[in-house]
C-alpha cells in the first residue's frame, strides 16, 4: 500500500487554490478493518488527503525550495462519513504564505455536500541539519505528472503552469 | 482607533482559536507558554490570526528578537547582559521585562511572554 490519499487534481491555480479528488473503493486495504462489514473512510486519512492537496499547492507556490510539512491541524470538523463508492473532492485555499510557514483552509465534499473542513498549517523546512534531503526530483515529478498538475495547472495570470525541468 | 478592551477581546479570540483554550483561561497575566501551552508552531498560527484580525503585518523578529537573543554582544553564558536588556527594552517597549530581568536566561525568554504583552504589542501596531 502506498501513501497516496488523492488520486488526481482537477483544478490548480498557483498560489491560490486547488481541487483534487479521491475515490473511495472497497478494494482499499485500510477499509477492510474499518470496519468489517461496514466500511467507512477514516476522517484521519481524509485529513491526510486535505494535507496532500494543500501541501502540494503550497510547495508549488514556493517552487519546492523548502520541505513542506504538515505542522498543525486546527478546527477539523466532519459532518458525515465517506463510504466506498463515494468520490471525495478536496478544495484547498492558501490563506497566507510566509517564508517560515503557511496557513490553508481545506474542505472535503461528497456529491456537493460538505463532508469536512479544516485549517491546516504547514512549516517550511530548509534543507540542512536535521532535515533529510528534500526529494529525488524525478520521483516528485512522476507524482506531479500522475496528479495531472501540469495538464490543468495555471499560474495567477491564467497562463499554463510550466512543468519544471529538474 | 480600537480601545484596549476591544483589542483584548480580539486577541483573546485569536488565542482561543489557535490554542484551543477556554475563554476564561485567557487572562492578562497568563503566560503564553506556561499557562496557555503555546508551542512554536502555535506562535505562527497566532501571528497569522492577529494579522488577519487587525489588518497589521507582524514581521518575524518583531515579537521574538532572535538577533538580540543569539548575539554574543548581548548574551553571556546563556544570559542576556545589561546591554542586551537595554536593547530589548528599546526594541520592544510593549514587553514588561521586569520578571525576565530577575532571571534573564535566553531559554527563559519565550516563557515570560504574557497575554498582556501581546495586547500591548498589538496596541503599538494599531495605535490604540
Amino acid at each position: 500500500m502506498r501513501w497516496f490519499w488523492i488520486d488526481r487534481f482537477d483544478e490548480f491555480v498557483r498560489n491560490r487554490h486547488a481541487v483534487a479528488v479521491k475515490n473511495v473503493s472497497l478494494a482499499e486495504e485500510h477499509l477492510h478493518d474499518h470496519f468489517p462489514g461496514a466500511a467507512l473512510m477514516p476522517n484521519s486519512l481524509i485529513v491526510e488527503g486535505m494535507a496532500q492537496t494543500a501541501g502540494l499547492l503550497v510547495a508549488d507556490a514556493i517552487d519546492y525550495n523548502r520541505r513542506v510539512v504538515l505542522a498543525k491541524v486546527a478546527g477539523a470538523e466532519f459532518h458525515f462519513d465517506a463510504v466506498p463508492g463515494d468520490t471525495i473532492r478536496f478544495r484547498a485555499e492558501i490563506l497566507d504564505l510566509k517564508p517560515a510557514g503557511s496557513f490553508t483552509k481545506v474542505s472535503s465534499t461528497v456529491d456537493e455536500r460538505l463532508q469536512g473542513e479544516a485549517e491546516l498549517f504547514f512549516a517550511h523546512l530548509e534543507p540542512g541539519e536535521g532535515v533529510p534531503k528534500l526529494f529525488e526530483p524525478d520521483e516528485l515529478l512522476k507524482w506531479l505528472d500522475q496528479m495531472h498538475i501540469y495538464d490543468i495547472g495555471r499560474d495567477e495570470s491564467g497562463q499554463p503552469l510550466q512543468r519544471p525541468d529538474w | 482607533m480600537p480601545s484596549r478592551d476591544e483589542i483584548f477581546e480580539k486577541v483573546k479570540t485569536a488565542l482561543v482559536d489557535a490554542l484551543g483554550v477556554d475563554d476564561d483561561e485567557v487572562t492578562p497575566g497568563a503566560t503564553m507558554v506556561g499557562d496557555l501551552g503555546a508551542e512554536s508552531i502555535d506562535f505562527l498560527d497566532i501571528v497569522f490570526r492577529l494579522e488577519k484580525s487587525f489588518g497589521i503585518k507582524i514581521p518575524r523578529g518583531e515579537l521574538f528578537p532572535e538577533d538580540v537573543l543569539s548575539s554574543t554582544e548581548f548574551v553571556s553564558n546563556g544570559k542576556v547582559n545589561a546591554a542586551g536588556l537595554a536593547a530589548l527594552k528599546a526594541r520592544m517597549p510593549f514587553y514588561d521585562l521586569t520578571k525576565f530581568e530577575q532571571n534573564p536566561s535566553v531559554q527563559n525568554f519565550p516563557n515570560m511572554l504574557t497575554v498582556e504583552d501581546m495586547v500591548r504589542y498589538v496596541q503599538s501596531k494599531v495605535g490604540g
